[in-house]
């Protein structure tokens, strides 16, 4: 199967904003790998690479505290809104396009995403 | 960017080709000045022989001691690498440099062309020339993959010979004997670390290894290595023979100049070259433990870092003052020996030396002047001294003046006698602080300033004192005090973490008299700084709200910790691992068939014994979960929070049941102990052990809580510890009966579960209040333990509910499953 190379955006619907808790995330399984989505204490919510920059622990599985996921592992910080190491640490993490209609939730992976597998 | 005249530009347009040849700490550091210096000058190949990333080799100590491990010990992850283009080749051993076409060729075939080449090959431990020098279990103490052999090697427990009694052979004794191992050092010469230490501080030092239990031989001149294919012994020249079964060579290294001297670089002690790191070739350059300058050579960091910055400036095409010898301090990195050493130190006619001796403390100090100049140092058991001497040693201070007081230290010159701030105070900018990375008092301090920092977290962080050997912390700590005044005070009042200035105590204080029940309550009545916290405060927070409200409180799922969310041990992998209760260590043929037949269905790959008793399944899906814990379930099983912070095993022997020397039935009373306590939260793991004699088997004078049965009753102790720091237990006191057991045991959990700061374990806690005090509320006031124990009572009718059976019906059931699983096909157009 070959992919689509179109530079358009597909959005995906991955469900309903009350799947994730408050302070809280939820994994998309791509075949690229997983997606973490989060839902933070005041019902913003972004996606980004299951994937720490440091030793690859699954963020999904962090403490989230405002825009913010401590991974599960050792502790680095990343910040949901760039995917950028916080503190004096350094690396970051894929974004990912999120878009929130209603209750319904979306995701977009783009075209080099969709590549590199 | 500028284009420097100093270095040509490569034949063709674009970057420059930089090659380097080993990838350790010097070459690391290298990189990092010139990264920051001249970002996109050169395109950067990397071979490391090691099939890893760039680590922290002075840090191998604590890993084979226990206390890190190695993913807290590098330096660059591959992150590191690929973030700043680096190609970096692992276990690519470099076999030969072509000057002529400006190649180097590795052992798996890959050339690679450069513009200019660093060579950073370290050194090679000397291996004595010795029959049976090549023996398995004969090893070296240099790279991770020594570390893990020696760990694998203590595994047994019996016994090892470290061969050389200097920084790196005590390093090694140390960590293996923190094992368990039986470890002798032999040392060639009278006294342990000659070339830094003078005879009376070797003497002591000896004494203070030996207090551990490790074996010192001096004046042992190593004959032969005994064995047939696996090492048996060692045999010394006079005939001595000691078995063994691991040998560790910790003799010296010698630099490691062999690539370079076939290159046809000029070669003495190591590869020669001039201040700025160029060798014979004006386009090799080599640094760290290779290099020979001025005839020296190195194998401590400090001046490695040195040649590091001497090298970057060069590469960056900046002038830059040249690499000056400088005499590098010693510290030995084990736990509970200080000493410090630099300089000169040896007798001689036109020397004086001042000493200072107090035998009971164990304390000896010498400085040795010239010409009225400090030349060398040498401290033994007290060195907080030690960057003031090498400071007056450094700058040829005139000490005339000051020699009456000289030894006594910084704080007491001047009169009154000053506090440790003072003294740090009164260092000038430039005195060294950390010797590891070359960083001065005025860096830190700048630092501190420019930036804002405020914890010696932020000053590791910002400019790497004390984030190498970790000892110069308390002078880091001193500099912060002096910076911030009153705002940093770490001895009194640590804040929780960045999101507030109260500490731990002061939220349990507060939690209790305010009636706060919520976590957003609680932050807002304590003005905390942060929305919504952080993954420090936040599960002590949780913990310390279950602990005082256990009716009210509702327990905060998203603030635990993973392992406490999915009641299962996270590991590496994003797996994990899950350990069923047993009970006092007791099971039986049908507990141990439903987990046979939990790993075979659900293919879990590795099956272990913990060291609590029980069985740990490692590697399940997390998707897994559920179900393998409904299979466990069927069988009886509940989940042993081996995960949890709380109440995780009550180890027992078989006592008055089985064992001939039993005075009670200690698994009787194990077992009774853990189905009481079991399922309640507390501020760090609990793990404890009832023996049925005094021989022990149980391990319980290692426990956080520990029971040893006796004739005439029961011996309750507690406050051991056998993790980070090994410690035997306090006895708190002899009870008659089984029940009184209990209830005194119960009654210290609950004054530590309701005192302690999170994370703290029972003997850190017992430190801070007192064994005295302790032993005064629950022995000595009958009222008091009631309280205690009826307050734990309470507490378990909300807390003893199995986790695993809770969430097989399908309680936080998004815990386990992916949101989506999206597959591609129909998203293609």
């Amino acid at each position: 199967m070959t992919l689509s190379t179109t530079s358009q955006m597909t959005w995906i619907d991955i469900g309903a904003t009350t799947d994730i808790p408050r302070r809280g995330a939820r994994c998309v399984v791509t075949p690229q790998g997983k997606i973490a989505v989060f839902r933070t204490a005041d019902d913003r919510f972004f996606a980004i690479e299951d994937h720490c920059p440091h030793k690859g622990g699954p963020l999904s599985q962090g403490i989230v505290h405002d825009a913010a996921v401590t991974c599960p592992l050792h502790n680095w910080v990343i910040s949901l809104e760039t995917g950028k190491a916080q503190g004096a640490d350094e690396g970051s993490v894929r974004t990912i396009p999120l878009r929130h209609e209603g209750e319904k939730l979306y995701i977009a992976l783009d075209v080099a995403m969709r590549r590199a597998g | 960017m500028s284009q420097d005249d100093k270095i040509p530009s490569a034949a063709s347009d674009g970057p420059l080709r930089l090659v380097v040849i080993g990838n350790g700490m010097a070459p690391g550091r290298m990189l990092e000045h010139l990264l920051g210096e001249a970002p996109g000058r050169y395109r950067i190949t990397i071979f490391n022989a090691e099939p890893r990333v760039n680590y922290d080799r002075i840090m191998l100590s604590p890993v084979l001691s226990g206390e890190k491990d190695y993913e807290q010990i590098v330096i660059h992850g591959d992150g590191w690498y690929i973030k700043n283009g680096i190609t970096l080749y692992k276990g690519h051993k470099i076999v030969a440099i072509d000057r002529v076409a400006k190649t180097v060729t590795s052992d798996h075939g890959v050339t690679e062309g450069y513009d200019k080449l660093v060579i950073a090959t370290g050194s090679t431990p000397i291996i004595l020339p010795v029959p049976g020098n090549d023996l398995a279990g004969v090893l070296s103490f240099r790279d991770l993959d020594d570390v893990n052999a020696m760990l694998l090697a203590a595994q047994s427990r019996s016994k090892a010979v470290v061969i050389g009694g200097g920084l790196l052979g005590l390093e090694a004794a140390a960590g293996l004997k923190s094992h368990g191992m039986d470890v002798t050092v032999l040392h060639l010469m009278p006294t342990l670390m000659e070339r830094q230490l003078d005879s009376a501080a070797g003497y002591l030092l000896q004494q203070a290894v030996e207090a551990r239990g490790i074996k010192v031989i001096t004046k042992a001149n190593t004959k032969a290595i005994l064995g047939m294919r696996k090492v048996e012994g060692v045999e010394l020249a006079d005939g001595t023979i000691i078995p063994a079964t691991l040998v560790v060579m910790a003799a010296g290294i010698r630099p490691n100049g062999a690539l370079a001297k076939r290159a046809g670089l000029e070669i003495n002690r190591g590869i020669v070259v001039d201040a700025q790191m160029q060798t014979s070739d004006p386009d090799i350059f080599a640094l760290g433990e290779c290099a020979e300058i001025g005839g020296h050579t190195y194998g401590l960091v400090a001046p490695l870092y040195e040649m590091a910055r001497v090298l970057a400036a060069r590469l960056a095409g900046r002038d830059a003052s040249g690499f000056v010898h400088n005499d590098t301090p010693t510290k030995l990195k084990v736990t509970g020996i200080d000493l410090f050493s630099v300089g000169d130190f040896a007798d001689g006619e036109d020397r004086q030396e001042i000493v200072l001796r107090h035998a009971s403390a164990g304390i000896y100090k010498r400085l040795v002047l010239k010409d009225n100049r400090i030349i060398g140092t040498v401290l033994f058991g007290e060195t907080g001294d030690g960057a003031w001497f090498n400071d007056l040693k450094k700058k040829s201070v005139d000490i005339s003046d000051m020699r009456e007081t000289l030894i006594f230290g910084q704080s007491y010159q001047g009169g009154a006698p000053l506090d440790p701030t003072a003294a740090v105070a009164a260092l000038p900018d430039d005195a060294e602080i950390c010797g590891c990375n070359g960083v001065c008092k005025g860096k830190i301090t700048g630092a501190i300033a420019s930036k804002g920092l405020t914890s010696l977290d932020d000053v590791r962080a910002h400019t790497k004192a004390s984030a190498s050997c970790g000892s110069c912390t308390g002078l880091v700590e001193q500099l912060l005090k002096l910076s911030l005044g009153g705002t940093y005070n770490p001895a009194a009042v640590q804040p929780m973490c960045n999101c507030t200035d109260l500490g731990h105590d002061d939220v349990r204080r507060l939690i209790r008299a305010r009636g706060l029940k919520t976590i957003p309550a609680l932050m807002q009545a304590l003005e905390w700084k942060t929305s919504c916290g952080c993954a420090r405060c936040r599960p002590a927070l949780n913990y310390y709200l279950v602990c005082e409200w256990p009716d009210e409180y509702a327990d905060d799922y998203q603030s635990r910790f993973i392992n406490e969310r999915a009641h299962a041990n996270i590991q590496k992998d994003g797996t994990y691992s899950v350990v069923p209760r047993m009970w006092g260590g007791v099971t039986s043929a049908a507990e141990l068939r439903a987990i046979a037949d939990v790993v075979d269905k659900f293919a879990i790959p590795t099956v272990k014994v913990t060291g609590g008793q029980r069985i740990d399944m490692l590697g399940v899906k997390k998707e897994d979960l559920p179900a393998v814990w409904a299979d466990l379930g069927r069988a009886g099983f509940v989940s042993g929070h081996a995960y949890a912070k709380g109440i995780r095993t009550v180890k027992t022997c078989v006592g008055s049941d089985w064992c001939r020397f039993g005075t009670q039935d200690s698994t009787g009373l194990g077992i009774r102990i853990e189905k009481f306590m079991w399922g309640s939260w507390t501020p760090a793991k609990v793990k404890m052990a009832v023996s049925g004699c005094p021989r022990n088997c149980a391990e319980a004078t290692c426990k956080d809580v520990g029971v040893i049965c006796v004739d005439s009753g029961y011996e309750i102790h507690f406050a051991g510890a056998a993790g980070l720091d090994i410690k035997g237990t306090e006895v708190l006191g002899l009870v008659k009966t089984e029940d009184d057991a209990l209830k005194v045991i119960v009654a210290l959990v609950q004054m530590y579960r309701e005192q302690a700061r999170y994370l703290e374990r029972i003997y850190k806690w017992a430190k801070r209040v007192g064994i005295e005090e302790i032993r005064r509320q629950i022995l000595g006031d009958a009222a008091k333990r009631k309280a205690y124990f009826d307050r734990f009572v309470f507490s378990q009718k909300f807390a003893q509910v199995d986790p695993w059976s809770e969430r097989v019906s399908r309680l936080h059931k998004h815990e386990f499953k992916p949101m989506a699983v999206i597959d591609f096909a129909p998203a293609a157009e």
